[in-house]
């Protein structure tokens, strides 16, 4: 492993932040007082990084590797919003029928319970192509406006608290609660479990023969079923699953961990921010973990920078978009400068390759 | 029962008009191979640029001066789309969903910068329904057909003559035959990247006036994400319009009629939750991609990237 993808990352995440003193000049702010504003709600404290940055960053995490483990696989499953609004739901219902319970009982199940609902929100698209050749894009964002209606339904229904003035469900107790992990702070165990999935994952696809199969059928479906003998579409609905599965995490952990209820609007987007944090790791397990704190440093701050600098925080989506771009145009740059090399790719040193790729 | 029956017609019409708009642009733009998922942030895009357009100047013109803003800033937004996707050949569907966030992200912080928190509570001008005399007093169909926008009446025009265009005329077929056989259409001596970056910006104008519509004809103002899916909406609109111009029109009635379809039930008194109503037409999507078999019909280069 070389230094070069985090060359790559680092320069991306620099231009990035460049264009966005761009847009912020632009748009009349401030530029300074906004970074200064940013840095302040992802760093600037104790507070800001236990508290915000890294809580922020457990939903990112778990859907980030919910997107990186379906990509991997070839699949491009954009509906983690969906997926994870789906496992949200089912963590609140599960954890509230089980509020009685002791503490060992209710919050594996309703974790679980997220799991499972994920899983099965993203099964939807996942046998949508394969015995129908739907697009899973297509499906998996129609589903995530379903479930996003279907959690505006359940929380005026079935789930509404029982006043039946709020749209939002009853809290969780306390047996259906993550327990915090750093004393005085906001961190709750879901970030130790996001960690834990990170390397899990990366373990997985690096050292045993299902993860070799899930990496060679996203590379080539047709050459891993003619010369793998993969059952290619065994290992993409698995991997399909699998994704729905952490997503659905994400949620069940966002719900017991932070919010103790269900809202209707419980995730601000995290499914989608998902792809950026997912594509900047370059879908690599453990770059997610980085990532994922990254983006929710960059969430965290930008709640600041609208409190305290009034710029308005929707501004980070366009460095998320920027991002994603920015990491597309470094691969296709450094595909074609070595497609236009006149020697063969393994008859140039390695330091050149990185050179000419730069 | 009737006048039910024509407002369910007439909202059927009203909320098909967008996205038939943006169906045609995204079915030129797919016929030469490239499949923008970006069209929802081309939508977005355009409304946005509406609304700045149309509040530069007032009345009829500012509404004029917003459709042709609109168009230009889903122009824009395909531009972006273009320079990656057929530009450096990057991946069409990752390029697509970048665009759409870029486009939320820069529309939501102009938005917010330019009106302010509170948002637009200026009165943008909007495009009344222009009833055709005669036509529009029709039993039942009048007021759906003949009682629209202008935006419905420019699609009366634009579905035949893309049909004309697309199977009749040179500049057709070379779309068609970039989206078949980028390859072959190359040794015939037609550039298949410019082709596909004319048919990419083509759509994405249009995108840009679907948007347009929904500020100028329908809603009357901004609202962040007010696109809503369309985009990928539409998308599933040209498959089950099986890239017919003529189909695609229709299948947008189809989708327009799934939205409208809360109108009829509340005239009618059933009580359902609206939340069923409004996940409607995302389902009707679901069920439409999986009963028709789409490989059939779609240009065979679709999506590929090293055309």
């Amino acid at each position: 492993m070389t230094l070069r993808p985090l060359a790559v990352g680092l320069a991306t995440a620099l231009l990035a932040v460049g264009a966005l003193v761009l847009l912020l000049a632009l748009t009349g702010h401030d530029p300074a007082a906004a970074l200064g504003a940013l840095w302040a709600g992802a760093a600037g404290s104790r507070y800001a990084l236990l508290s915000a940055t890294l809580v922020r960053a457990v939903p990112l995490i778990l859907a980030g590797l919910a997107v990186a483990v379906a990509f991997r696989a070839g699949i491009l499953n954009v509906g983690a919003e969906g997926q994870l609004l789906a496992g949200g739901g089912a963590a609140t219902a599960v954890g509230l029928a089980l509020g009685a319970a002791p503490a060992i009982v209710a919050l594996p199940a309703a974790l679980l319970a997220g799991v499972a609902a994920g899983a099965a929100w993203a099964g939807i698209a996942a046998v949508l192509r394969r015995r129908f050749g739907v697009l899973e894009v297509i499906s998996t964002i129609m589903l995530n406006f379903v479930a996003l209606h279907a959690a505006g339904w359940l929380v005026r229904g079935p789930l509404q608290e029982p006043q039946r003035i709020y749209p939002q469900s009853p809290s969780l107790g306390a047996a259906a609660q993550l327990p915090v992990i750093v004393p005085g702070s906001r961190l709750h165990l879901g970030f130790a479990l996001a960690v834990a999935a990170g390397v899990a994952l990366w373990a997985f696809l690096r050292f045993t023969a299902a993860g070799f199969r899930l990496r060679a059928t996203g590379l080539n479906p047709f050459a891993a079923a003619s010369a793998g003998r993969i059952d290619v579409a065994a290992v993409t609905t698995a991997a399909f699953l699998a994704s729905g599965a952490l997503a659905g995490l994400a949620g069940a952990v966002e719900v017991t961990g932070v919010t103790y209820a269900l809202y209707e609007n419980l995730s601000p987007g995290y499914g989608y921010t998902a792809i950026a944090v997912a594509l900047l790791a370059r879908l690599h397990p453990l770059g997610v973990v980085a990532s994922g704190i990254l983006f929710g440093a960059l969430e965290a701050g930008a709640g600041a920078m609208q409190r305290d600098a009034g710029v308005p925080a929707v501004v980070v989506t366009v460095v998320e978009a920027l991002l994603i771009l920015l990491v597309l145009a470094a691969d296709r740059l450094g595909e074609r400068l070595r497609e236009r090399a006149p020697a063969p790719a393994a008859a140039v040193p390695a330091v050149e390759r990185a050179e000419a790729a730069a | 029962m009737t006048e039910a029956l024509a407002a369910f017609l007439e909202a059927t019409v009203r909320t098909a008009t967008p996205l038939a708009l943006a169906a045609l642009g995204e079915s030129v733009t797919e016929r030469a191979g490239v499949i923008n998922i970006g069209l929802e942030g081309a939508i977005m895009a355009g409304a946005f640029g509406a609304l700045v357009g149309a509040g530069v100047a007032g009345g009829a013109a500012g509404a004029g001066l917003g459709f042709v803003v609109g168009a230009l800033a889903g122009l824009a937004a395909s531009a972006l789309f273009a320079l990656f996707a057929v530009g450096l050949r990057a991946d069409q569907i990752i390029t697509g969903t970048a665009v759409t966030l870029a486009s939320l992200g820069l529309t939501g912080t102009l938005y917010r910068s330019i009106y302010g928190e509170t948002g637009a509570s200026l009165a943008t001008p909007t495009t009344a329904p222009l009833a055709v005399p005669g036509l529009s007093a029709l039993p039942v169909v009048g007021r759906a057909l003949f009682a629209q926008p202008p935006a419905t009446y420019a699609l009366y025009l634009l579905v035949p003559a893309l049909a004309w265009w697309t199977f009749r005329t040179h500049a057709g077929l070379a779309l068609r035959a970039v989206g078949e056989r980028p390859d072959a259409a190359a040794a015939a001596g037609i550039r298949p990247r410019r082709v596909q970056l004319a048919a990419t910006l083509f759509g994405g104008a249009l995108g840009g006036l679907a948007g347009a519509t929904l500020v100028l004809a329908q809603a009357g103002t901004f609202a962040e994400g007010m696109s809503a899916g369309r985009g990928f909406i539409a998308i599933a609109v040209v498959v089950l319009g099986r890239w017919h111009p003529v189909g695609v029109a229709a299948a947008a009635l189809l989708f327009g009629a799934a939205s409208a379809l809360q109108y009829l039930f509340q005239a009618m008194g059933w009580r359902l939750p609206y939340q069923l109503f409004l996940a409607l037409p995302y389902l009707l999507t679901l069920v439409v991609l999986a009963s028709v078999s789409a490989r059939a019909a779609a240009p065979a280069a679709l999506g590929k990237r090293d055309a």
